[in-house]
């Protein structure tokens, strides 16, 4: 399978500098790929695209030559920077499970989720706590690729390296495509197997 | 004020003993309960220093610096003193010093005025001249272009946002500077840039702490590291030994740090920080600490040890 | 630094150590009971009991009758609690009403069609543009006057602030984060307003709906007071302050005084109500 991103370009509307020119990039299932760039290169932007948030002003983002879908399960999920924007401040962390349908003791074992966060709030949990979460929600059958988004900024290391651990265990065993930004090299040159500097790509 | 500029250099600007923080919160029902996040906590810092911190989120990192700023929210309570030059540091103080001697880089742009363009943010009430002058040398030395001057908060990109935040510190003036997490979202020149920035400042003898996840960085800019862990200091050290690695180092999570950075081996050690409502007794870091013995159920003090201090009994 | 004693770690409170959340409930139940008191007591209050007796007529305020009789020598304490109790009917049935409309209206606008959204904002914006008591007037007056009228009157003119309210916070929630992850999670719009959204719309619409209780009894008085409301047989706080204007020259002035007076605690009451329940739920305010 692959995830394509074919001639992209966009800007939020016309009077606002072009963000992305001419995007090309590809990953094939299995395959771990670093995004590396300066800031304001569309590295996030980019993300958000290849995952269906955002609609490219032109080209097309494909899955094996096909677009992504619409409407129901997406099989490109993203993965954001804050978990605690990315989850319902009035939801106890078994719903945030349940809403995705990984509220299953293997997935929660895989990810070292605690019995006991269940029933607590997303304010009582820390970063890297939560971040499991949002990984496990997007670690559904249906998932092919996942697109980290910094995912690891915001958290110190040995959280870090649990997360990573506990993310490339996940990636390999179920054969998914991972696509990471990241600023930090020696973190990119651990995970992945290929890096993509944008600037290389990115003709603006 | 002028007579306590004459101090000796070797007198901390500013010394935190035994600070502890308690959240003063609502449980379920009508039941209220003491949330402690921060137990114990001893740091100083002094002119022309600059003083990392690392730990994990939720390890108080944060909430210190707004104790020390007098930012705290209504239902917290502290205990333990603050002194600032060497005098007690009140509330009324906090906030008469707060941005004229005492500057923080807050965390994120939340803390920017969404009405104000960043100019006038940055600047301040009446600038004169020399204000203005630094405003344009530090936005050039961060890449901003000139024009964000005119910008609102919301136009900006979460790197550029950093960077303003850290340009108004630059430029404020201040004697003491509580960077919170200021280099995420900037890459790594950017970040190099805002780290030599503060290394500067410190070189002509402000006092600088430096919150922050990449301790990589921070390692070689730092004078000293403070290590947290679940609200207090594990282990303060000299950044050289932190450079060396885990055999220089003290405390066992300070040595699971240096282990799990991505450069050194990527390896974490298993296990969570402790949630703050179920505190284990003694050693906070026992129940994931290699080394725990029945002696880490008693109250562990700070102890000097090879330069350092060091919360840890068995610490060699 | 300033040192506050911390309060011991995990101290429970005792029975008599009143926290503020302790305190801000125990006025919010003082003040629902006395409204459900004066609504029942009204309910009680028959015919009998206020029938005209001459030989009574015009008392002022004594023990006996502590807000004085009126012309006909009925006790205008009693008159008064029926009438209040009437209009707390009006203002409970009136604004749920609106406060329903609202929700519905502001969920719609926030999450339907662009298009539908700008007849909203348009719907909203006449309503709130023609002055609120002419409006009424013209609704009750179209409706035919009495109960049915002024209930319809009030419900239909008092939902815009609430919509408006509620649909931008639906729109604010609408551009987080777990919203869109939801979305790719293969939830549909239906499915998301449901449960991420309406949860978060609970606090505004409790608070929304009273809040607007004050309203809609003092624009049912008023309505009443100007005839175009309930009709005079009927017992009413706005019937009783048209009736007292007759008399005022004569100096019977108990019968504007004690009746207006109630209105007036009954207003603040209910305000008071929504403010303590704003406390509560406030994330802001909730752990001070």
């Amino acid at each position: 399978m692959l995830l394509e991103a074919k001639n992209i370009s966009f800007r939020y509307n016309e009077r606002t500098p072009w963000i992305l020119q001419n995007v090309n990039i590809s990953i094939e299932k299995g395959e771990r790929v670093g995004l590396v760039g300066p800031s304001g290169y569309g590295k996030s932007t980019l993300l958000k695209l290849m995952a269906g948030y955002l609609k490219p002003a032109s080209g097309e983002i494909l899955l094996d030559g096909q677009s992504l879908p619409e409407k129901g399960v997406c099989p490109v999920q993203l993965i954001y920077q804050h978990p605690e924007k990315a989850i319902n401040p009035r939801w106890k962390m078994k719903k945030v499970l349940q809403e995705s349908g990984m509220f299953r003791e293997e997935v929660m074992e895989a990810l070292g989720i605690e019995k006991e966060w269940l029933g607590r709030y997303p304010r009582e949990l820390s970063g890297g706590e939560l971040q499991r979460f949002c990984v496990a929600r997007s670690l559904f059958a249906g998932t092919h690729f996942l697109l980290a988004d910094e995912m690891s900024t915001m958290l110190d290391v040995i959280t870090q390296a649990q997360i990573w651990g506990l993310m490339m265990k996940e990636v390999e065993e179920r054969h998914l495509g991972l696509l990471m930004v990241t600023h930090n090299h020696a973190l990119a040159d651990q995970v992945c197997d290929r890096i993509i500097d944008l600037r290389s790509q990115n003709l603006k | 004020m002028d007579s306590m500029r004459i101090m000796n250099s070797d007198q901390p600007i500013l010394e935190v003993k035994d600070l502890s923080v308690s959240f003063h919160m609502y449980d379920e029902g009508l039941e209220q309960y003491d949330l402690q996040v921060i137990s114990n906590l001893s740091i100083d810092v002094k002119p022309g220093e600059i003083v990392a911190i690392a730990g994990s989120s939720g390890s108080g990192k944060s909430l210190l610096a707004h104790a020390v700023m007098g930012l705290l929210p209504e239902n917290a309570s502290t205990t333990g003193t603050m002194l600032y030059k060497g005098k007690p540091l009140t509330e009324k103080d906090k906030e008469k010093l707060r941005g004229k001697e005492m500057a923080l880089v807050p965390q994120s742009v939340a803390y920017l005025d969404p009405s104000m363009k960043i100019g006038s943010q940055v600047l301040g009430e009446k600038p004169d001249e020399n204000r203005k002058k630094a405003q344009k040398k530090a936005f050039a030395r961060f890449h901003l272009d000139e024009k964000t001057e005119h910008l609102y908060p919301f136009q900006l990109s979460g790197g550029m946002a950093r960077r303003v935040l850290v340009s108004k510190a630059v430029i404020s003036g201040a004697e003491l500077i509580i960077a919170d997490e200021p280099t995420p979202g900037l890459d790594l020149e950017m970040a190099l840039e805002a780290l030599r920035c503060f290394r500067e400042m410190a070189d002509e003898g402000k006092a600088i702490i430096l919150i922050t996840h990449d301790i990589d960085l921070a390692f070689n800019f730092a004078d000293r590291v403070a290590v947290f862990y679940a609200g207090t200091t594990v282990e303060i050290a000299p950044s050289a030994d932190f450079v060396k690695g885990p055999e220089a180092l003290r405390h066992p999570y300070s040595k699971a740090l240096w282990r799990a950075l991505p450069q050194n081996g990527f390896r974490p050690i298993p296990g969570f920080q402790p949630y703050a409502r179920a505190l284990p007794k003694g050693c906070l870091f026992a129940p994931r600490c290699p080394h725990k013995t029945e002696e880490c159920e008693q109250t562990i003090p700070m102890q000097e040890l090879r330069g350092g201090t060091v919360r840890c009994i068995h610490a060699t | 630094m300033e040192s506050k004693n911390a309060e011991n770690t995990g101290k429970k409170a005792g029975i008599l150590r009143i926290n503020r959340r302790t305190g801000t409930i125990i006025t919010f139940i003082i003040i629902a009971a006395v409204l459900v008191s004066i609504y029942l007591a009204g309910i009680f209050i028959n015919e009998e009991m206020i029938r005209a007796d001459f030989s009574q007529k015009g008392l002022k305020p004594s023990w006996e009758h502590p807000f004085g009789t009126d012309m006909l020598g009925r006790d205008m304490l009693l008159r008064t609690i029926k009438g209040m109790s009437t209009s707390i009917i009006v203002g409970t049935v009136a604004s749920s009403v609106s406060a329903v409309i609202a929700l519905f209206v502001g969920v719609v606008a926030a999450t339907g069609s662009a298009g539908l959204d700008h007849f909203i904002n348009w719907l909203i914006d006449l309503v709130m543009g023609i002055p609120h008591t002419v409006l009424l007037i013209l609704i009750a007056f179209a409706c035919g006057k009495g109960l049915k009228g002024v209930l319809i009157g009030v419900a239909v003119t008092h939902w815009t602030g609430l919509a408006r309210l509620i649909r931008s916070e639906v729109l604010q929630i609408r551009s987080q984060q777990y919203i869109e992850v939801s979305r790719k999670l293969g939830y549909d719009s239906r499915w998301i307003t449901v449960n991420h959204i309406l949860p978060h719309m609970i606090p505004q619409f409790l608070i929304g709906l009273i809040l607007m209780f004050p309203h809609a009894i003092m624009h049912e008085s008023s309505l009443t007071f100007l005839g175009f409301g309930l009709s005079p047989e009927q017992p009413a706080v706005g019937i009783i302050l048209s009736e007292s204007m007759k008399y005022l020259s004569t100096g019977m002035w108990w019968l504007a005084f004690f009746p207006g007076l109630t209105l007036a605690v009954i207003v603040l009451l209910f305000d008071r109500l929504g403010e303590n329940l704003k406390k509560l739920v406030d994330p802001y305010s909730a752990h001070e």
